[in-house]
Parts: structure tokens; C-alpha cells; sequence
């Protein structure tokens, strides 16, 4: 098969095979019990963070609106439990800056049914009412970069739209919520595929999945055959070779259209628009029903974790509360990292909840924490294998260099730093070790910070 | 529970800068074995102390500070041992360990250590024994000598700042054509006899004055450029250039010049474009690079060889194509993704899954406008003054 794959052509240049490690791919998705208290953290996603529109002291249901926001690059919030709400004030945040919270305390002994949401018929709204539809939902993108999913579905005006692509490579290692999905909430997701396509006016819808999860795409193609012709227009489902970063939108439509999207463009120009496989299946099953996202599926996993799993997890909920019911507890674990091992990022503490961009928790035993990452940091030998990795065709080899010497200038404008999207493959081939990413990621924020300086100077 | 906090990626793979070296070292070591049955007991106390001398050399500038790197990463031990492949066999042991400590000392440590070198020290060190034993280092002893197992060619034992014996009064007491220890490219430059192919490409028939097997020596570039540890376009491209250059002066008169296989398999031609040219940090990391750098060294070599006063190109060739690596590489980045011609058409390329636009949209309407990027703009290229 792999043999085959690499004679139809390559789906993108370079990139990289991290082992796989799906350790939960085969296990069905289930269900956390609700923590004693939630933490829900206002600025989840990019755009102002909405105002809370509860007091302390109060009662609020499952599903209720507890924050609503008039930006609309932002989304409102909803109650993930029936409780009372304890604290509205600082909690300490994913990436260790406390942030405004609003903190509930679960009810002991309520039934936890979402009670609030009226079942909604919008077979033949309009695109905007479709759009209002989904805002009221919170709804922002479930892969993990948060991106609010009614701003992403609205096309610009100058632009038209004709395809759909559903993200469904979840090229991350270890990571299969998205897998378990797809398997599982099918026909939740050809109906939010349907919704998607409405809002966009796409003619076409195509599910890109990895071939390493051949079972997802036969349950598409299963529910397909059940729901009958989509009056929208054509779905597919269609197998990739396996590759990471597969799952980054400019690599999955090169890897299906071999089409390279102009650099600093976006899939609207075009005109396809990219939406993860989770945030879709949400989408279907909250939209009919008239509900807010109030819980998603986690892949709670790694060599630290005793039962790993993927599991509904109330938003809010606690990494200390996941982890004891998920077995970390006993061993000896060194690292806790939100999302996957090549992008993810690590828990500032375990007092941090789950929010809307947290797709896996992954807890990495001491030990393999120490061999991969205390090796010697020698300096760069050249050997290429960086430049043979970049899926942005960059020189991280000289960029690298450029970073130790500071020439972040020199970086942004010969080197094409700007488009480096931080997937982690030079750091993760480089055999002396050395940080590339991470000093990327340093210049890439001094050269942002530099940029917004110059404005305000100019204005 | 404590835990850490690190900047992703949170894993890595198994390929150190160790394991490349120790890698490097395994695919040498049937060479070295092949040499060593070529040569007798000569060839490896050769082996020997060059590796030793480069390896105390590579340990005292490791210990006072002057270079990166230690002599655990096996780098120096990749010196040592290709320096000796590249001597004769016969190579005086003193002026062998005085090549292996220069090879390291101006090759290697007065640059800042492992990355930092400009040159490959191993020719660095090839090129000063060049020039400084130049009786020595063209003076070539017969393979497969009766008894070299048990006895040294007196030229190995001379004594530190020494001239050695005279090889051909040697040769001429046990009976050998003195010839036969002429390289097959020195008798073709000053003699124009030529060496046949199977002889050439094995190194196996006896009272040559030839180096290691060239088949051998593909072999193992073979496993390297496999195992990725090499990379294969190196020498792909200086065999393709070297061996071109050499075939058209060939068409242009078959009688002055030699054929493009002689050229390609005499001499150190081979085991330079596996394994001097391909030393990492002394060639480009671009792509493109390294076929430019490639084709430079193929070129010079066959123009050295066969305009020069000198029987063998390869070593002045690499060393001129490792002094031009830095603009090579400057002036061959890859391009982003995104910014390619085929991106800035807006063609597909072929073998794609799906077709770019569905057949019931007309391309008008398709043809949309790209709109702004609306969260982080470009930067202007040009920033208008007012």
C-alpha cells in the first residue's frame, strides 16, 4: 500500500513520520463523570473575551449562557453544569497567566440534563440566520486552534466558495478523538457537513482522512449511504497518505487538490474553506437541538496514563480530576501536555481546566521526557535533514543560526520566517538536538512585537 | 505530582549526531578490512595511528577549550580513518600522526569543532601531507604482496623526521616491476597505459597500486544514503557531472583522453563522492546546493586531472567546492511553500486526488478574488514614505 501511495504521488512535499503511538484508536469514546466544580475561562479563542452575565450566588442549568459577547471574532459561553456559581474572578490559565474565570459548583445531585436549548428547525433559514444559528452555539474550532467556527463559515464578500474540505487527518501522534468521531457520530457529522455547506454555499463537501484510519472512512461512507443524495451537493470521504502535518489546512488541500495556497493567503482565496471533523460533528448535533457546546471529546493518553481513553469531557473540568479518574495518578509522571506531542503545549499546572481547544491530554512518564529531550545540544552539523523536513519549504538549518546570532530581522525578511506555522518537524528530525522551533517561535513574537510597535509609532 | 513545563515538539527521534557518526564509522570499517587484505600489516598500523593521532588531537583541543564537541561523538574517528584510506598504504607512520593532528588541529579545532569547519579536515590533513612529504605521499606499494602480513614495507618504519627508504631499490630486491607501484591515473598521465574496468571497479588483481575497492565503497555509500545518514544526491551528482565531462572530451578525441569509466573509477574519485564530498557540514543543506556543489566537483576533477601536472583532481576539487559552499547555498534557498510559480498561477499540479474546481462551476465563477489576510497582515514590501 505504501509502495502504491508513493507511485499515485506524493500528498505534500516533506513533512515527517512520527510513530504513530494511537494507543485509544480502538476504544470507544466514553463518558467522564462530572467533576465537583468548573473553571470556565472566558478568553478561550482569539477576539475579546465575552462578559460574564452571571452573578455569584446564582443558579444556573446545564447548557445556560453564562458569558455573551457583541465581538464578532468571539463567542459566548454556556454553563457546563447545573450548580451555582461560586467564583467569578482570576484562575490560573493554560499557559500560567491567571485569567478571568468563572468557577461553578456542581449540584450534587442533579440529573446533569441539558435542560435549555429549544429543538430548532433550519431547513430553510437564510445564510446569515444559519450564521446567527451557530454564534449562539460557541462553537469555535475543535482541533485546537479555537478559531470561532461562525467567523470561519462566513465568506468574505468578494470571495465565493465552492468546496467544503473536513479535516479529519488528526496527523498528531497519539491523538484519535477525532478518529473515534468520525467512527462513532457519523451521521452528527454529515449533518454538520450539511450545515457547513449551507452557510458557505459550497457545491461540494470532501472529508480528508488519513489512511491509517481506513475504518473512519468507511462509517462516512456507511452514513452517507443512509442519509441518501445531501440536496447541498456532493460529500465524499477520501483517504491521504499518512504524513504529519498533514492536518495543517495548506498541506491537507495540497495533499487533495495539489494546489499550493499563495503564502500569507487563506483556503477562502481558493475558495475552499477547512473545518475540523470534531468541530463539525458538535456542530450537527448541537444546531437541530438548539444547544451550547458545553462538552467535547478528549483523548486523554500517553505512557503516564493507566486507562487511556477518549472521553466526553464536561468544559471546565479540572486536569488534576481527568487525570485521578483516568490513572495518572500512581505513576511517576513528568510531563502533562494539552493536544498532541508535536504542537502541544504543556500544562502550566494541574489546576488548569479543559477548554473549547483541547483535543487530547497527554502524559508523558519521566523517563521518555528524559531520553529525548535531556540529549546534548550539539551545534548544527548541517546535515539537511530540517531543510528535508520543513513542509513550508524553509531553510530552518540557517534560520536556526540566524536565531542564535539574533538576526530576527534578517530571519523575517531573506528567510521567510513569517510562514513558518510552528509544526515542529525541524525540531523533532534535528539529530543535534537543537531547539529550532522553540527559538522560531521566540523570533517570530519579538519580530510581531517590533511590528506593532512601528505602527503605533507611525499612527 | 510535579511536572515541566517545555516548549513543544515533546518528542523526538532516536537519530543523534551520535548515531550518524557511529554509522558512518560501521559502513567504513569493511573498507578499512578490505584494505588491510589488500595491504598486510602496512595498511594497518597506518589505520591505526592516523585514527590515534587524530583522536589525541581532537581530545587535547576538546579539553582546553578551543572546540566544540568531544571525541565521543566518533567525528574525528571518521577523520582518522578516511585520511588513512586516502594515503598509501605504505605512508610513514610519523608523517601519518603529524597529517592526522594537522587534519584536526587546522582542519577541525581552529574553526570552533564539529559544525563549525569550512573544509573537510580530512583532506585538510591529505592536502598539508601533500605538500609537505610530497616524495612520500606518490610513492604507492603493490597490493597483494607475498608476505604482507607478516613484514612492513620499510617505508612505514622510517624514523620520525626521517626521509624514508627508497620504495623502488625495495621493490627491485624482491623482484617486482617498479611499475606496479605507480596509481593506475599516474601511469595513464605519465605513461598512457590504462588500467582495464574489472580491475578497476574490484581493486582485486595483484601488484596494483590502487586504494580501497571502488564497488565496495558504493556498496557501503549504498547503506549510508538507505539508512539516510548521506545524502545520495552528492554523489549522484558529481558521478553524473565528472562522468559527463569525461565522456564529451572522450567524443571530442577518443586518443587524447581516456574513456568516462576510467575517469570515474580511478583513482579516489569514488571514495571522495561518497564519503569526503558528503561530510554534512562542509557541503549545502539546500537541495538544489547540493547539486550545483556536486556538479562543481565533478567538473573540476576531471579539469584538474587532465590539465594539470598532478595524476589526481579530487582532493584540490572538494576543497575548492567546500570553500564555495557558503555562496552556493546562499544563492540556492529552497522556496516557500506558497510562493512557487505553480502557486502563483494557481495551477494544480498533476496526480491530484480532485480536481481544483468542480466541473458545475463555471472557472469565472470560481475565479475569485483573494481578499486580504485579515488578522495578520502582510508586511509591505516596499513601505510607502510620506
Amino acid at each position: 500500500m505504501k509502495l502504491l501511495s508513493y507511485f499515485r504521488g506524493e500528498a505534500f512535499q516533506r513533512g515527517v513520520h512520527p510513530p504513530s503511538c494511537k494507543l485509544t484508536a480502538d476504544t470507544k469514546i466514553r463518558r467522564l463523570p462530572f467533576p465537583p466544580q468548573v473553571i470556565v475561562p472566558l478568553s478561550q479563542h482569539i477576539g475579546k473575551p465575552p462578559r460574564p452575565v452571571v452573578k455569584v450566588g446564582q443558579e444556573v442549568v446545564r447548557g445556560q449562557p453564562i458569558a455573551r459577547t457583541d465581538d464578532w471574532l468571539s463567542v459566548p459561553h454556556h454553563a457546563p453544569v447545573t450548580g451555582v456559581v461560586e467564583f467569578v474572578g482570576l484562575r490560573p490559565g493554560m499557559r500560567g497567566p491567571w485569567i478571568d474565570s468563572i468557577v461553578i459548583r456542581a449540584h450534587p445531585g442533579a440529573t446533569q440534563e441539558d435542560l435549555w436549548g429549544q429543538p430548532q428547525d433550519l431547513s430553510d433559514t437564510t445564510r446569515d440566520a444559519l450564521l446567527q444559528a451557530i454564534w449562539d452555539t460557541g462553537m469555535v474550532g475543535l482541533g485546537g486552534a479555537a478559531f470561532p467556527t461562525h467567523a470561519k463559515l462566513t465568506v468574505p464578500k468578494q470571495a465565493k466558495v465552492h468546496t467544503l474540505v473536513v479535516n479529519g487527518c488528526e496527523c498528531e501522534p497519539y491523538l484519535t478523538c477525532d478518529h473515534r468521531v468520525m467512527v462513532e457520530q457519523a451521521d452528527a457529522l454529515i449533518v454538520g457537513i450539511r450545515y457547513a455547506m449551507r452557510a458557505t454555499g459550497a457545491v461540494r463537501a470532501i472529508v480528508g482522512i488519513e489512511d491509517n484510519k481506513p475504518d473512519a472512512a468507511a462509517a462516512i461512507g456507511a452514513a452517507l449511504q443512509r442519509s441518501g443524495p445531501a440536496p447541498e451537493g456532493d460529500i465524499h470521504a477520501e483517504l491521504v497518505p499518512t504524513k504529519y502535518p498533514q492536518g495543517s489546512e495548506k498541506m491537507l488541500i495540497m495533499a487533495l487538490f495539489g494546489v499550493e495556497i499563495p503564502a500569507g493567503g487563506l483556503p477562502v482565496s481558493i475558495g475552499m474553506v477547512v473545518n475540523n471533523v470534531g468541530t463539525l460533528a458538535a456542530l450537527g448535533q448541537l444546531l437541530p437541538r438548539g444547544r451550547g457546546l458545553t462538552e467535547r471529546v478528549v483523548t486523554i493518553t500517553g505512557p503516564g496514563v493507566a486507562r487511556p481513553g477518549d472521553y466526553i469531557v464536561p468544559l471546565g473540568t479540572p486536569l488534576r480530576f481527568i487525570l485521578d479518574y483516568a490513572g495518572a495518578k500512581d505513576v511517576e509522571a513528568r510531563q502533562v501536555i494539552l493536544g498532541g506531542p508535536m504542537m502541544g503545549q504543556a500544562a502550566a499546572s494541574l489546576n488548569v481546566p479543559v477548554t473549547k481547544g483541547i483535543s487530547g491530554v497527554l502524559v508523558l512518564r519521566g523517563d521518555e521526557a528524559m531520553r529525548h529531550e535531556d540529549r546534548k545540544i550539539y551545534p548544527c552539523i548541517k546535515c539537511a535533514e530540517c531543510v528535508e523536513s520543513c513542509p513550508m519549504g524553509l531553510n530552518p538549518s540557517t534560520l536556526g543560526m540566524l536565531a542564535a546570532k539574533r538576526e530576527y530581522d534578517l530571519m523575517g525578511e531573506r528567510y521567510h520566517l513569517g510562514e513558518c506555522f510552528e509544526c515542529g518537524c525541524c525540531s523533532y528530525v534535528c539529530p543535534a538536538n537543537i531547539p529550532l522551533v522553540q527559538q522560531f517561535r521566540v523570533a517570530k513574537q519579538i519580530l510581531r512585537e517590533k511590528a506593532a510597535a512601528e505602527k503605533a509609532t507611525a499612527k | 505530582m510535579a511536572i515541566e513545563i517545555r516548549s513543544a515538539p515533546h518528542i523526538k527521534t532516536p537519530v543523534s549526531v551520535e548515531t550518524i557518526m557511529r554509522h558512518v564509522v560501521w559502513s567504513l570499517l569493511p573498507i578499512c578490512a578490505f584494505f588491510v587484505y589488500q595491504y598486510g600489516l602496512s595498511a594497518l598500523a597506518s589505520i591505526l595511528v592516523v585514527t590515534g593521532s587524530c583522536l589525541a588531537a581532537e581530545r587535547l583541543f576538546a579539553a582546553t577549550g578551543t572546540q566544540s564537541g568531544d571525541i565521543r561523538d566518533w567525528s574525528a574517528v571518521i577523520t582518522g580513518l578516511l585520511l588513512a584510506l586516502s594515503l598509501p598504504p605504505a605512508f610513514p607512520l610519523w608523517m601519518g600522526a603529524v597529517a592526522g593532528f594537522v587534519a584536526i588541529a587546522l582542519g577541525k579545532a581552529l574553526f570552533g569543532g564539529i559544525g563549525f569547519n569550512v573544509f573537510n579536515p580530512a583532506l585538510v590533513g591529505r592536502a598539508f601531507a601533500q605538500a609537505a612529504f610530497p616524495q612520500a605521499i606518490a610513492s604507492y606499494s603493490p597490493s597483494f604482496l607475498p608476505g604482507r602480513f607478516t613484514e612492513f614495507v620499510p617505508t612505514s618504519l622510517a624514523w620520525p623526521l626521517m626521509q624514508p627508504a627508497d620504495l623502488m631499490l625495495w621493490l627491485k630486491d624482491k623482484q617486482l616491476d617498479a611499475l606496479a607501484a605507480a596509481t593506475p591515473l599516474a601511469k595513464w598521465k605519465f605513461e598512457g597505459v590504462l588500467a582495464g574496468a574489472e580491475e578497476l571497479v574490484t581493486s582485486l588483481s595483484g601488484h596494483m597500486a590502487v586504494g580501497p575497492s571502488p564497488a565496495l565503497i558504493l556498496v557501503c555509500g549504498i547503506y549510508l544514503a538507505f539508512r539516510r545518514f548521506l545524502d545520495w544526491r552528492i554523489p549522484a551528482a558529481i558521478l553524473g557531472s565528472a562522468g559527463l565531462t569525461a565522456w564529451l572530451l572522450f567524443a571530442l578525441s577518443p586518443d587524447r583522453f581516456p574513456n568516462p569509466f576510467f575517469m570515474l573509477f580511478s583513482g579516489g574519485l569514488i571514495l571522495g563522492a561518497v564519503y569526503m564530498a558528503t561530510d554534512m557540514a562542509t557541503s549545502p543543506v539546500t537541495p538544489k546546493g547540493m547539486w550545483l556543489y556536486g556538479g562543481l566537483i565533478g567538473l573540476l576533477t576531471v579539469i584538474i586531472r587532465y590539465y594539470s601536472g598532478l595524476p589526481e583532481g579530487v582532493m584540490y576539487a572538494i576543497l575548492l567546492a567546500n570553500a564555495a559552499t557558503p555562496l552556493i547555498e546562499k544563492v540556492t534557498q529552497p522556496t516557500p511553500f506558497g510562493k512557487s510559480a505553480l502557486a502563483r498561477l494557481g495551477q494544480a499540479k498533476r496526480g491530484a486526488s480532485y480536481p481544483l474546481h468542480p466541473g458545475y462551476i463555471s472557472r469565472e465563477d470560481a475565479g475569485a478574488v483573494t481578499p486580504k489576510k485579515r488578522f495578520l497582515p502582510n508586511k509591505p514590501k516596499h513601505p510607502p514614505k510620506e
